[in-house]
This record gives C-alpha cells, structure tokens and sequence, in this order.
C-alpha cells in the first residue's frame, strides 16, 4: 500500500489519525462486502441462518460509520486541514456513506431471502449470480482502488455500470412477464424485483465512490458527469 | 401555488452559485511585480518575482520563516530603502507607475502605500493625536478637518464606539488589540491606495485576530490590501488571493479557495498541509 500520501506530516500524531481512518473504511468496506456475498448465498441456498447474520452484522457497519464520521469532524475542527489532507476526509465522509447504503443493500437482500426462502425465485440463479458478481466486483475494486490511492482502474470499474444496467434491464423484462402470465405472481416477483433493484443499486453505490476517490485525489468533481467526460479528466490528469 | 409561491420556486441558479469571491467585478491589477531581484549584501533574498496583486483584494503572503515574504511586502514601499546593504533591481508598478523610478518621491510613495507591522507601535501621544499625524505632518491643521478624519478613520478601524469618549487618553493606555486597530486607523486617516500588513494579529489574542481580520475584510472595499501572515488559516479566511513563497522564490500563487483546496505545486501542497518536503 502506498503511504506516501497520507504520511510524511510533521505532526506524527496527525499521520496516525488519517491512517486510523483509512484503515477503519477499509475494514467498513470488508465487513459490507462479506454481507453481500453471505446475502446473495442466504438468498440462492435458502439458509436462513446466514440471512438472519446478515441483518445483524448490519449493526457494526453502522457504529463503524458513526465512529468515522465523529474521527472526521474531529480533525477537520482541530487540525483545519488543507489541500489533499482536506479532500481525503470530505471523500471519506462521502465514501462511508455510500459504503453504508451498501450495506443497507445487503441487509435488503437477506430480509428478502427470509420473506422469500421456499417460494420459486423467478429468476434463474446464474443470472443473479452473474449481476451479483458484477456489482461484487465493482465494489472490490472501488474499495482496492481507495486503499491504494490510485485512479487507475476508475474509469473501468465506472464503465461497469451500463453492463450492470443491461443486465438489470434484461432481468426485469423477465420478471415483468412473469407477472403478465399470471398476477397472482405479482406479490411475490415484486420482492424478487427488489433484491435484483438492490444489487443494481449496489453498482451505483461503487461508482459514486470512484467519483468520490477522484475528487480526493486529483481535486476534480467528476459528479454528474459522462462516461467519456470522466475519462478525459482522469486520464488527463494522471 | 399562488404566483408568488412559483416565483420563489423559480431561483436565479446563477446568483445561487456565484456566492463568496464573486468573479464579476473588474480584476483591475494595482501593483504589479516585474522580475525583481533582491540582494542583501552578497545573499539574494528574493529570486526573480514576478506577480500581479489585483485592486481592493486581499492578497497574502504566505510560507515558511526567511522565505522572502515581509521583504517583498517591505518593497511595495521601498522600506527596504532603509537597509544599507539591500540591492533591488527589477520593476514594481504601482497603477502602472514604476516606484523605482529615480523621479519617485518616496514620502509621497509611503503616503499612498501605508504599512501595519507585527507590534502595534501607536504615537506616545494622545488617541486624537495618533489619528490626525499623518495629517499634521502635511501641514492640515484646521480643527473641522482633523476631527472629521479622525472620526471616520477610527469608525474605518472599529474603533470608534469603543473610543469615542476617550479621545484624549494616551493610546499606549490602548489594549493590544485596540492599539493594532489604532495604528490601522492612523494608517487610512491619509487616505492611502494600499494597506501593507506584515503580520498584523500575530500578537494578539484571538477575539482581537478576529476583529482584525473583519476590519480587513471591510478595508477592502477601498484599500487594495497585501498581507503577510504565518496564519495560514488566517490566510484562508482573510485573502482573496494568496502566493506562496519558498527560499526567496514565488512557488505558486492563486486564489485561495483554490490554492488551499488544490495547489498545483508540490511544495505548496507539502508546506500548507504541513509535511516535511
């Protein structure tokens, strides 16, 4: 891992509290990933065991947020920090946001895996599979990207979401016919509909950190912006 | 929704975003740095500056001790002058005149450019009498005038509902604070083009810092302003632009939201997030 942007302060207590922080969204951005997958296995295994862990776990991602947040307010009031020092911790308050509503993701997957568990799930596993895979990835690698302060791989995790999209969108296609040939499907496609929603939402959720990271490390704020635009700008930058 | 309700939905996004610094006044320059050099005796303190300070903003100085800072502020009027062993060449135009020129009378030239130091150093002399030197000194003596200037250059300094009634009192009786704003008062009683500050707050504690910094923040509005300043906060919160200088040379200057958010320099980034370089 690369140090070299959070050290070298003359202050080395300053040094250990922005390293404290990187680490703690490190381990937030772990513990959400093993929610999503343990969701995504509750959900096509019918473990409800696994499930029921998932909500739970839910709980630590939240004090890990808070905790985060207050280290965060407590530099920006003491230290007054400035340039890239300044825009890490207003990328990180924005990243353990997203990072949280991932896992709030997570949380909606395992509730649906309850609700669900024993019905017929509409859609064929592999193809939740291969969204969850998807969405998985690009969180891994939004989070890697994070860890090692590094834009490189940002505009292919962003280029991502319009696969993710398609497949969300060739998903739901099905899932509406299904409801077309017989509505009394409809209650229970509509939770399906959510699960497959939350994962979608999940690759959002990686984008808006890449965007984020990009702010933090090149001071750009690429929000809102087009795939083809945030390339330029990363890649003019780098 | 009544016609007035939509009205108040409708929000000018342009006037929303414009907010603080706005850009749409004239970036008139007043002084402007062209290649100057500076040596005290063999050392050479300032390398090569080239810089444009832009009229009635606030432009500070910032960077580490012995960087050349209060020296460059002290050329603006030739403050230097006074040091035996300091050599200058290179240009400093005030409003596009260059007050090198051999045909530049320096009085006159401090009387355009005042200065505030770092220790507040009013007059042995009554608060009235510190305010109304600059004007004595020119020879305006008539009560009417001097009273007048010295009422609006203590309401310019905020100073004048906290002295009003003591007018005759010695100003070394004057907290440091009030002394500070004493002597900026007695600075704009003539009316300068621009105000020099070298560490103006340095000394004082932080309710009188801030005072300073809000009376530099209305100064502005008719004082084209350059500061110095170790405070690199007090940077952040009082400039509009700010340059960042390192052994003697400019590194980079900007405006400060820009500078102090996303410098383009290394040295820079290092010095203002305080990392060894």
């Amino acid at each position: 891992m690369d140090n070299s942007k959070i050290g070298h302060h003359i202050s080395e207590q300053f040094n250990k509290e922005l390293e404290d922080i990187r680490n703690k969204v490190l381990i937030m951005g772990g513990l959400v990933e093993r929610q999503i997958e343990q969701a995504i296995e509750a959900y096509t295994t019918n473990n409800m065991e696994l499930a029921e862990q998932v909500i739970k776990q839910d709980n630590d991602v939240d004090i890990l947020e808070v905790a985060i947040d207050n280290e965060c307010s407590q530099i920006l009031a003491l230290r007054q920090p400035t340039a890239f020092d300044l825009r890490l911790l207003i990328a990180v308050i924005k990243i353990i946001h997203e990072i949280e509503r991932v896992g709030d993701k997570a949380e909606h997957i395992a509730e649906m895996a309850i609700k669900l568990s024993g019905t017929e799930k509409s859609v064929p596993h592999h193809e939740l599979e291969h969204l969850s895979n998807l969405v998985k990835g690009m969180l891994h690698d939004a989070l890697d990207a994070f860890a090692r302060m590094s834009l490189e791989k940002v505009p292919e995790i962003t280029s991502l979401d319009d696969k993710v999209d398609r497949e969300y969108d060739s998903i739901l296609r099905q899932l509406i016919t299904r409801m077309m040939e017989d509505p009394r499907n409809i209650t229970r496609t509509l939770d399906v509909l959510w699960t497959v929603r939350a994962l979608e939402r999940i690759g959002d959720h990686a984008c808006y950190i890449c965007e984020h990271l990009v702010y933090m490390i090149q001071g750009e704020n690429v929000r809102h912006l087009s795939q083809e635009e945030l390339e330029k700008i990363v890649n003019f930058k780098r | 929704m009544s016609e007035q309700q939509v009205r108040s939905h409708a929000i000018d996004m342009s006037s929303v975003l414009r907010g603080k610094g706005s850009r749409n006044e004239s970036n008139e320059t007043c002084i402007k740095v062209e290649n100057l050099n500076l040596f005290y005796g063999e050392k050479q303190a300032l390398h090569g500056i080239n810089m444009e300070m832009p009229k009635k903003k606030v432009t500070a100085y910032i960077g580490p001790s012995g960087c050349g800072k209060s020296t460059l502020l002290r050329c603006i009027n030739r403050m230097n002058d006074l040091v035996d062993s300091a050599k200058i060449d290179g240009k400093i135009l005030l409003n596009g005149e260059n007050i090198y020129d051999k045909a530049v009378n320096v009085a006159a030239l401090r009387r355009r450019v005042g200065m505030v130091f770092q220790k507040p150093n009013p007059f042995p002399k009554s608060i009235f009498e510190n305010v109304a030197y600059g004007l004595r000194i020119q020879g305006i003596n008539d009560k009417q005038i001097l009273e007048e200037t010295v009422e609006n250059s203590l309401r310019g300094a905020a100073l004048w509902d906290e002295m009003k009634d003591r007018l005759n009192d010695n100003a070394l009786g004057m907290s440091g604070g009030q002394q500070q704003r004493l002597v900026i008062a007695r600075a704009i009683a003539i009316e300068p083009e621009v105000l020099l500050l070298d560490e103006p707050a340095s000394a004082l504690d932080p309710i009188s810092t801030l005072k300073i910094e809000e009376l530099i923040n209305e100064l502005k509005e008719k004082y084209t302003i350059v500061i110095v300043t170790h405070n690199m906060q007090q940077a952040a919160r009082v400039s509009d632009y700010t340059a960042f200088m390192y052994m003697g040379e400019l590194i980079e200057m900007g405006t400060t939201s820009e500078l102090f958010t996303n410098p383009v320099k290394k040295q820079t980034e290092d010095y203002i997030t305080g990392r060894y370089g």
